[in-house]
């Protein structure tokens, strides 16, 4: 019983708030609405049990809250300019006939979402008010998530909120000469949900691995809205490939395990489905771009049956592709990496070298461990010593630092 | 709702333009300006003088200060302003990214807060 209440209440919370966010122009009076509305559900379904379409149920109470609460609103405090705004939008709203009617607009809930990214917003803010209205997630779990205090967070949300009101943030689709930047800024924020949850997963904490499937949840809904938008497909496949190795990635004494020495059999066979098949789809439509180009990667990778099966020639290709579109020294990186495998270590070698001679890498953990990986494999001992340690200064994450000192032992001469 | 656009340039550059190039910002200016007057989007404004114009005033404990020059010392100063009428923020970022001075310096667009208006009926 709970559960079915926690599940429908997180799957319909975006969808249901999308659209009382839209009748009223109020973040605030739909959340209240729909919380009532929640409440009112736990008491009615413990003694009747859920109704059949529990979606349409909580949608229709939580109109209803909302209408009644701006009825209120209205007769008490009409001299309020804020009213008149949301006075002016109530006019507009024709009640609905309710119950199992759709009652949902599914633009409602891209226009939600571009609002909660618009650029006059920090990140951290766009963050907190994506996973807090579109995910439905407490303000406590936020907090938790991005290990910030609850209180710090919550500030972060009025304010972000009130920015909206006060700065008159539209609720709206982005015209079509705007969609593409704006669209780039809702999938940058379902990455970083998604990466937090990702990088720092040591397994034990669920709240995190949470924000992985939240991040992938998002992702889908996002293709639902935008199904012709490549970068969404290459998003939502990135994210599915990178999870479906979570297993696999970390060890049962909780040490980071290298992509090459990972148990292929415990990576998530339906998500590398579901992710070859979305990214395969994607590059169908011709409009490559970062997201689509780092998941055909993440691809190849997944159908390599073996680590020495991988094809290290098409990794290169698409990592040179991936350059043309970015400057990141982290991509170049990671090409040499490739081009290490696929042409000699050697050659890698010489390319991580020429990349961290004149780039902030130098005070990057893995331009480091890379370079001492490569000269692991070179078995120039000493100066992979060197490298290893270099890079074990420069991570405060626990287990990267695991990893590093488990290599520091492999190559110590006893 | 009501913005105020906020244009911040660089003086110097500003005074080291020559004159035709100044006519050309000007004339750029005016334009935008009368195609927002048309659709009654402009609400005021205007060019400011040089910062070694400004002066500052404070009241402390019921006595004028008065001093020379800006409140604050900036990378770019304050130059002019708009005072424009737009439907949501995009509208007006999009007024914004239109004034000339956008592409070397920097507009702050701020809403206005607007007084209540007594409901009708």
């Amino acid at each position: 019983m709970a559960n079915t209440l926690e599940q429908v209440f997180r799957e319909e919370y975006g969808r249901i708030i999308a659209t009382l966010i839209r009748i009223s122009g109020s973040f605030d009076l739909a959340e209240e609405a729909l919380q009532e509305a929640f409440i009112a559900a736990v008491s009615k379904w413990e003694r009747e049990g859920p109704p059949n379409n529990p979606g349409a149920w909580l949608t229709t109470v939580a109109h209803r809250k909302l209408l009644d609460a701006l009825r209120r609103e209205r007769t008490r405090t009409d001299k309020e300019s804020e009213l008149t705004y949301e006075a002016s939008r109530l006019r507009q709203f024709v009640e609905p006939e309710l119950f199992e009617d759709n009652v949902e607009y599914s633009d409602d809930r891209l226009r939600l979402i571009f609002t909660c990214c618009h650029p006059s917003l920090t990140r951290e803010a766009q963050v907190a008010l994506t996973l807090r209205t579109l995910g439905g997630l407490t303000t406590t779990e936020i907090a938790h998530a991005f290990l910030v205090p609850e209180t710090t967070l919550a500030q972060r949300l009025v304010r972000a909120k009130q920015k909206i009101r006060l700065a008159g943030i539209p609720y709206e689709i982005p015209s079509l000469e705007r969609i593409a930047d704006r669209l780039a800024a809702v999938e940058a924020v379902i990455y970083l949900i998604f990466n937090e949850g990702y990088a720092a997963s040591t397994g034990q904490n669920l709240i995190r691995n949470d924000l992985c499937a939240e991040a992938i949840r998002l992702g889908r809904v996002l293709c639902e809205l935008l199904p012709d938008e490549p970068e969404n497909l290459g998003l939502l496949a990135l994210m599915l490939l990178q999870n479906s190795r979570r297993e696999a990635r970390v060890n049962k004494q909780g040490e980071l395990v290298t992509l090459e020495e990972q148990d292929r059999s415990l990576w998530n066979a339906s998500e590398i489905d579901e992710g070859v098949n979305l990214i395969q789809k994607a590059l169908r439509l011709h409009r490559v771009g970062n997201y689509q180009l780092q998941a055909a990667i993440a691809a190849i990778h997944a159908e390599a049956k073996s680590a020495d099966k991988t094809d290290w020639r098409q990794i290169v290709a698409l990592y040179e592709e991936l350059m043309r579109l970015t400057s990141s020294p982290i991509v170049a990186l990671n090409h040499a990496a490739a081009v290490a495998m696929s042409e000699g270590f050697e050659k890698g070698l010489a390319l991580i070298e020429s990349i961290g001679a004149d780039s902030a890498l130098q005070n990057y953990y893995l331009f480091h461990a890379s370079r001492a990986d490569l000269l692991r494999r070179l078995h120039r001992h000493d100066e992979a010593l060197v490298a290893y340690a270099t890079a074990l200064s420069l991570t405060t994450n626990e287990v990267e630092q695991n990893y590093i000192r488990r290599r520091i032992e492999e190559i110590q001469p006893q | 709702m009501k913005y105020m656009l906020l244009i911040y340039h660089d003086e110097p550059s500003w005074d080291a333009l020559t004159e035709t190039e100044r006519q050309q910002v000007y004339l750029e200016y005016r334009t935008l300006r009368e195609e927002l007057t048309s659709r009654g989007q402009f609400l005021d404004g205007s060019q400011l003088q040089p910062i070694t114009t400004a002066t500052t005033v404070r009241v402390r404990d019921s006595k004028e200060l008065v001093t020379d020059g800006p409140f604050a010392e900036t990378h770019e100063q304050l130059g002019g302003y708009f005072l424009i009428e737009a439907k949501d923020l995009d509208e007006a970022t999009a007024i914004a990214a239109r004034i000339p001075s956008a592409r070397t310096g920097t507009i702050e667009v701020r809403p206005l807060v607007e007084t209540a208006v007594p409901a009708t009926a």
